[in-house]
């Protein structure tokens, strides 16, 4: 059976169409997850899409940590349940302490929406598994707050344990450390990611296709379990 | 003394309470003052005291337009009527110098089985087939992104979306059309980042892509830029929602944001404060007219948004202490917008709503007079029940106020608690303020007494209609007669290298990523085609590919030299742009920023302009379904180029068969459609940036070939035969050429047939120019061309198609290689070419 994927819907989400787009592409089932309910309906991974999240108010995410189906999508998490955050999703993940560091205001200070080339460094993540490590690719990025931060003892550990899961290439659009566009937790089953996949799914309407990966990597990972 | 020769003194201060309300232009003040001193006016006030002395004059309204008042009511009106009435009856409602001109749009409108709904609505709605409708609509923000770039700007995106939102449309896009003063003059330093990041921040919050516009920079604009927003939405066949309260009895609910004391009264008078700011700001004296003037042509529209009015005395009337005192430009909030606009779809979807107008322009004054105008009738308002962000906001304030993110609905009494369900879902704060009735009067109480009690019509349908005076402008004679033929011109190779990388590099036609890269142009998954292309393209529908295409095109230049001749231009290249896509144009919208219609020069560009938009569109077959008009966009007495910006919407039945600009491939065919006129080089890119000459004749419009232009790239593209399609435009073909090498990265070799005779075989009436005419044939700016890279093995196809249409057809060289070549002229590596185009804007802002 199809694996399902929830789609967090925050007031001020606005890639939650394009990441359940992204699941159906890559052969699973999007399920719509509502912030206002404690219920993940079952779902066997689940994606917070970009956005601007209760108006990103007071702070990029912090607001959404708190709502109601957080407080069931973090403990699962823990327990091993796939996240995948993108952008905003991203921010909400480390504003929920399920990824460490925080993102920051892009070093021109203005929102920056561009094709950039990344590096995949961890082909191993559950969201990862169709790349290989090394490989290039081009998806988008478009955010005003995407460069990421970490106490060095923290980055330390993220090199050390490889769970930086994508770089820049050709240097950071956006002043983030070590060019990091996206990382993973420990273990390696949350990932949050800058720029955005579900952007890059094919030539019409995005660079290419190689944002699919992300998705069809989840999907097969599922299928296998 | 009679209440007009009263009022008609101007500082109107430390008079009576009414003279209180005329000093403080501060409509909360306004309301405490008069409540301090006389109490609360009301409809027994009025018809007690007659001779009440009133501010007619500083809410904008003249002498003549005040005794209507009192004749349509019988009585002197109330401080709430008065409110109202200045609202409705300012420029920015009720068109009353442009209705006479605008009317022409429906009269010459071609006959179209496309158009849905036309002029008189929010937004014109286009059948697209398949079922779909889309709804489209451009309108100016000028005047408050001057004073405040950052929020005038991000306000005129939210008022936009609101107007499509309001036609029962989901906004699925915006282009924003902007102008603005030299690019390296201090205050465009200020001006345009501000405008950029106030769009940046409302589109990209708002989750629409915004998939292009324009840029362009002139001295006319110095003090009065251009900031004219698009949006479009889409709908099934009868999803239409109308603004028309009625059925008796059905509720009035008021929801969104609460009504704060921002933007009181911006459609007639807060311009004054907004100049207080502006001489602070800007060190510029006051202008002699100022505000925007906004709606739907032919009609006002609630969602145009902030508009400081006309002046009908020169020169700002700050009152003591009221300075700034509130902004004139409203704050937006793009995170409630979004809200708002989840939440209307729900409320569409579950047949909730029965009528609905978005609130913008002179606020709950013309939601709800326009409502109850276009319907049963009567409507009762108590306005004590407004949600307020200010508890001391009286009535006409309340009535005034334009806070954004507000809407109006109709809803059948049994539907109303569900629909207070469904804004609770989305966390939209909702409020029933009253019902329809059927008394055929616009009643609105305060506290249970009765202050507004009028014929809504007479506010939102019978405003005064003035046919101004127009006279040619005493230097349009001289203007013309300044031919560019008499500016030196290269002639050798170097020259003219050096004159296409000056081009490239002035920041009229200089790579735009400094600006487009800050909107989110991915977002929704379906945007196909994005700025730098010559159009938008949208997929509308991910199964059967079915998409629309936009562009909007202006030039305040030819229009100078002939705003008839120079709205059709704008006209034809948008049109030219959407057919450069592939897509069929379908209809027509436009935002006609001009100067002060109280002189008769002005009038005479806007009679003259409207003219040309209205024939040029029945030459075409794409109707006007809407638009907006801007006036009084002049600083001390100089008024800007006459600016009409054209948007043309077109279809397109594959979006997978898209033509780009770019050259992506070597090996493919170049040739150039159309045909070119020596010397068209009135108003050119070459002039203005080379010499700064503005003169002579703008190029020809040639409607007739714009239409068989469109018709064969529509045809190409559906048959596959082109690899890529680039309309000409400003800087004529040797600027396309570039773009077009650099959009694909591919360079290209050209001959032109002037440059040598014999070679470039030539069809059709294609090349007037003299040999050697190398500088004609690159910088000429002749209507109706475009460029395009034919597929290897669809020649002979494409060559039998453009045969067919009667088109001139010259053959100028193939794609390939890392330079553009034009043979015994010059060679530009791309890589000179890109930093040539790339560098300015950064340079410029940093």
């Amino acid at each position: 059976m199809r694996a399902r994927v929830g789609v967090v819907t925050f007031p001020g989400s606005l890639d939650d169409a394009d990441a359940a787009r992204a699941v159906t592409r890559a052969g699973g089932e999007p399920v719509p997850l509502w912030h206002g309910e404690r219920d993940l309906h079952g779902v066997d991974a689940v994606i917070l899409p970009g956005g601007f999240s209760y108006g990103d108010y007071l702070r990029c995410g912090a607001i959404a940590r708190f709502s109601p189906v957080m407080t069931e999508l973090v403990p699962a998490a823990r327990a091993g349940l796939p996240v995948l955050g993108i952008c905003n999703g991203f921010q909400i993940l480390c504003e929920a302490g399920l990824l460490p560091g925080a993102l920051t205001r892009n070093a021109a200070r203005r929102f920056t929406c561009r094709d950039v080339p990344l590096r995949v460094e961890n082909a191993n993540t559950p969201w990862t598994r169709h790349y290989t490590a090394g490989e290039r690719i081009v998806i988008p990025l478009k955010s005003g707050e995407g460069a990421y931060v970490a106490d060095p003892g923290t980055l330390a550990e993220l090199e050390a344990a490889g769970q930086v899961v994508v770089r820049y290439e050709n240097g950071s659009p956006n002043g983030s450390t070590a060019n990091i566009a996206g990382i993973c937790g420990d273990p390696c089953h949350v990932v949050g990611l800058m720029p955005h996949p579900e952007h890059a799914l094919d030539e019409l309407t995005g660079p290419g296709s190689d944002g699919l990966g992300f998705f069809a990597s989840v999907i097969s990972v599922l299928a296998a379990t | 003394m009679t209440g007009p020769s009263a009022a008609s003194d101007q500082d109107g201060a430390g008079q009576d309470g009414a003279g209180q309300d005329s000093a403080s232009q501060d409509g909360a003040g306004q309301d405490s003052a008069s409540q301090d001193s006389a109490g609360q006016d009301s409809v027994a006030r009025a018809a007690a005291t007659p001779q009440r002395r009133q501010p007619f004059d500083e809410l904008g309204l003249t002498a003549a337009e005040y005794e209507r008042i009192r004749q349509i009511l019988g009585r002197r009106p109330t401080d709430a009527e008065l409110a109202i009435y200045s609202g409705m009856w300012s420029e920015h409602c009720s068109y009353k110098s442009s209705k006479v001109h605008l009317r022409q749009f429906a009269e010459k409108a071609p006959e179209s089985a496309a158009l849905l709904a036309g002029i008189g609505q929010q937004a014109g709605v286009v059948d697209i087939g398949q079922g779909y409708a889309v709804t489209f609509k451009i309108e100016s923000h000028n005047h408050p992104s001057y004073v405040e770039p950052y929020q005038g700007a991000a306000t005129g995106v939210g008022g936009i979306v609101r107007d499509i939102l309001a036609m029962g449309a989901r906004p699925v896009a915006v282009m924003d059309a902007l102008r603005f003063g030299p690019a390296d003059a201090p205050d465009t330093r200020r001006v345009l980042p501000g405008v950029v990041g106030g769009i940046s921040f409302y589109g990209n919050c708002l989750g629409l892509p915004n998939i292009g516009g324009e840029l362009a920079f002139d001295a006319c604009y110095a003090g009065n830029p251009l900031v004219n927003a698009l949006c479009v939405g889409v709908m099934r066949h009868g999803d239409m929602k109308d603004a028309a309260a009625h059925g008796p009895g059905n509720q009035v609910i008021l929801f969104g944001s609460g009504t704060g004391p921002d933007g009181i009264g911006g459609a007639s008078v807060l311009a004054s404060a907004s100049f207080g700011k502006k001489e602070e700001l800007t060190g510029d004296g006051p202008p002699a007219a100022g505000g925007e003037t906004a709606g739907g042509n032919g009609r006002p529209s609630a969602g145009s948004r902030v508009a400081p009015g006309p002046r009908l005395a020169p020169g700002p009337r700050l009152a003591p202490g009221s300075a700034a005192k509130r902004p004139s430009v409203q704050v937006g909030d793009p995170f409630m917008e979004k809200l708002l606009v989840e939440c209307c779809l729900e409320l569409y979807a579950a047949g909730l709503v029965s009528a609905i107008q978005d609130l913008g322009a002179a606020g709950i004054s013309c939601a709800a007079t326009e409502l109850a105008a276009a319907g049963t009738g009567g409507m009762r308002v108590r306005l004590d029940a407004v949600p307020v962000r200010d508890a001391s906001l009286g009535p006409a304030a309340i009535l005034r106020s334009e806070s954004q993110e507000r809407m109006m609905a109709v809803a059948r009494p049994p539907d109303v608690a569900a629909f207070l369900g469904v804004c609770a879902k989305w966390g939209v704060p909702a409020t029933v303020i009253g019902e329809v009735t059927g008394t055929g009067r616009m009643e609105m109480t305060w506290h249970g007494e009765l202050i507004v009690d009028m014929p809504p019509g007479s506010a939102a349908d019978d405003g005064p209609v003035y046919h101004r005076p127009m006279a040619r402008p005493a230097d349009q004679d001289a203007l013309a007669a300044a031919d560019p033929a008499t500016l030196a011109r290269p002639g050798d190779g170097p020259g003219l290298r050096a004159a296409l990388l000056s081009l490239l590099g002035s920041p009229g036609l200089a790579d735009k990523s400094w600006v487009t890269e800050q909107y989110d142009r991915y977002v929704r998954g379906n945007t196909v085609l994005a700025s730098p292309q010559d159009a938008g393209l949208l997929r509308i529908d991910e199964q059967t590919h079915l998409g629309v295409a936009l562009a909007t095109d202006g030039n305040g230049r030819y229009c100078r030299l002939d705003p008839y001749a120079g709205t059709q231009l704008a006209l034809a290249e948008a049109y030219r742009n959407v057919a450069a896509t592939g897509a069929r144009p379908l209809a027509v919208t436009n935002c006609l920023n001009f100067g002060s219609p109280e002189e008769p020069a002005v009038m005479w560009q806007f009679a003259e302009a409207t003219a040309g938009l209205a024939d040029g569109c029945a030459a075409l077959g794409v109707p006007v379904t809407g638009g907006n008009v801007s006036f009084y966009n002049q600083t001390r007495g100089s008024a800007i180029h006459p600016t009409p910006v054209v948007g043309v919407l077109g279809v397109h039945d594959d979006v997978r068969r898209r033509l780009s600009i770019g050259f992506g491939a070597a090996g493919a065919k170049i040739l150039l459609l159309g045909r070119t006129r020596p010397g068209e080089l009135g108003g050119s890119a070459w002039a203005h940036v080379m010499h700064g000459h503005l003169g002579g004749r703008p190029p020809r419009p040639d409607l007739d070939a714009e239409r068989a232009l469109a018709g064969v790239l529509i045809a190409a593209a559906a048959d596959g035969l082109l690899a890529a399609a680039h309309d000409l435009s400003e800087g004529g073909l040797a600027v396309a050429l570039a773009e077009s090498c650099l959009s694909g990265g591919v360079g290209c070799r050209v001959m032109l047939p002037g440059a040598s005779r014999g070679q470039g075989a030539s069809r059709g009436p294609g090349n007037d120019l003299g040999p050697g005419d190398r500088f004609g044939y690159l910088f000429s700016e002749s209507a109706a061309r475009a460029i395009v890279a034919v597929r290897p093995g669809a020649e002979q196809a494409f060559d039998a198609l453009a045969d067919a249409s009667g088109l001139a057809v010259q053959a100028l060289g193939a794609t390939g290689g890392d330079s553009l070549l034009v043979d015994g002229c010059f060679e530009i590596p791309l890589a000179e070419l890109a930093a040539a185009q790339a560098g300015p804007l950064p340079a410029l802002f940093g």
